[in-house]
């Protein structure tokens, strides 16, 4: 770390200046505490007196570029502002500047961490990234080296959203006692969600090819920005009163931002205190909302919503089948009940009978019964 | 047990029909009743079973947009993102 002091003449200089530093800079540490600048800066203005001194700009640079790096401040901060000049050269690299309202920033997105980036990047965009400060040498210009980037207030969000299911948790509106079983043949399915997304004939396709039985209801509502959380609210109510046996709410993926209307206390309550069972599936696999914690029951996707929400015709195809069976077998051990009570009383009779004559009394020829419960008496009563 | 006035197995719904196939069942699984009324509960049930495939092989799914009012709030199509 001492090797811009040998590179130069100021090392030796100092030594032979001020002796009694030359202990200290042999152990100094990287950083220079301010009373050692002032020694260099006063020495620096005495310099014509004594030899020509300079340091090299490649020395210099160098210098401030491994003081940056060895911040514990610069090597991994979030900064925040607003993106522009944004290039992308068939590098694949991404060059922008992030500014507020006194300040420039120019900062790199290396093409690894391009690729990797969650946020499609534009000018004029409000954000918030991460990365760390270095030097570029050749321009000697410091930059925010990015590796990650969100939506400015994001992180807010995310705080504001972590205060907030504690607040509900601890109210109680996501016990597992309060979760109730869906009906299981639902006959009308309630659905809230955007009536122009994708969620919705996701959903609608996935209820005809498994469910075709039932009626849908579709209660439209945004699903993000601002009137969101009182349509949503709105459409719960709906489908309530227009007798739907489960609802669906659902949207389709989305940034944590477009998600939010999820995360909404009004919403998460309205979900909370529905007489009809709700079903969630919002975005993706990934993407926990406080209203899946509410829900009684929680789907990865819409498409999931739908499937958990409905039994499949193959299904309901083998409990038709099943019963039938049991209609033959109820209607065929019936029968089999009265013949027997038949058998006994005639065995009683010809018991009681003066005459001796069993075969005249049962069965006369040519009545012999047929089938199933027929063969059930001959093994019972030979 | 006497056979309840019943409607056509071609009026009723897959729900209708298949709850009571399962009280025919539960009926004969009792053998309360005589003989004549068993048989045509099981040929009711028999009806109701094939009403039931049929409805399951034909149905298609019905669709309703219902209306969400909303207190004082203009509604509006939602875009997604």
């Amino acid at each position: 770390m001492l090797s811009i002091y040998k590179n130069c003449s100021l090392h030796s200089l100092l030594a032979r200046v001020l002796p009694n530093l030359q202990p200290q800079i042999k152990t100094a540490p990287f950083r220079l505490t301010l009373p050692r600048k002032a020694v260099i800066l006063n020495l620096m203005e005495q310099i014509p007196l004594f030899t020509p001194l300079s340091l090299t700009v490649s020395d210099l640079t160098r210098y401030l570029r491994q003081l940056m790096e060895s911040d514990d401040v610069l090597r991994d901060v979030w900064v925040q502002g607003e993106i522009s000049n944004i290039a992308r050269p068939s590098s694949g690299h991404i060059y922008f500047t992030l500014k507020d309202q006194n300040a420039a920033l120019k900062c790199v997105i290396w093409k690894t961490n391009a690729l990797r980036l969650r946020l499609p990047l534009q000018n004029g965009m409000a954000v918030e990234a991460h990365g760390y400060i270095s030097l570029y040498e050749r321009d000697g210009a410091y930059q925010l080296y990015v590796d990650a980037a969100r939506m400015a207030g994001e992180g807010l969000l995310y705080q504001e959203f972590m205060r907030l299911k504690a607040r509900l948790e601890a109210e109680g509106l996501f016990d597992p006692e309060r979760k109730r079983a869906l009906p299981a043949r639902p006959r009308r399915i309630g659905i809230a969600t955007s009536p122009t997304g994708a969620a919705l004939q996701d959903m609608l396709n996935t209820l005809r090819r498994r469910y075709p039985l039932a009626e849908v209801l579709v209660a439209p509502c945004a699903v993000q920005g601002e009137e969101a959380p009182l349509q949503i609210v709105a459409a719960l109510g709906a489908l309530d009163r227009l007798g739907a046996d489960v609802i669906l709410l659902a949207r389709g993926g989305g940034s944590l931002e477009d998600l939010w209307a999820f995360n909404d206390e009004r919403v998460v309550r309205a979900v909370a205190a529905s007489r009809v069972p709700v079903v969630t599936g919002v975005g993706h696999e990934t993407d926990f909302t406080l209203c899946d914690f509410a829900a009684d029951l929680r789907a990865p996707t819409p498409t999931g919503a739908a499937v958990l929400a409905t039994p499949d015709k193959t299904d309901l195809l083998n409990e038709l089948n099943g019963t039938l069976r049991l209609l033959d077998g109820a209607f065929l051990d019936g029968l089999d009940l009265r013949r027997r009570g038949l058998h006994e009383t005639v065995g009683q009779l010809e018991r009681n009978s003066p005459r001796d004559d069993r075969q005249r009394a049962f069965a006369p020829a040519g009545a012999q019964p047929a089938g199933r419960a027929a063969a059930r008496i001959r093994r019972g009563h030979p | 047990m006497t056979i309840p006035a019943t409607k056509p197995v071609e009026e009723l719904s897959y729900e209708e029909a298949f709850a009571e196939l399962e009280s025919i069942v539960a009926a004969l699984e009792n053998s309360q009743q005589a003989l004549e009324e068993s048989l045509a509960l099981f040929e009711r049930g028999q009806l109701l079973a094939r009403r039931c495939g049929e409805l399951l092989d034909s149905a298609e799914l019905r669709v309703q947009q219902v209306n969400v009012r909303l207190p004082g709030l203009p509604e509006q199509d939602a875009p997604e993102g």
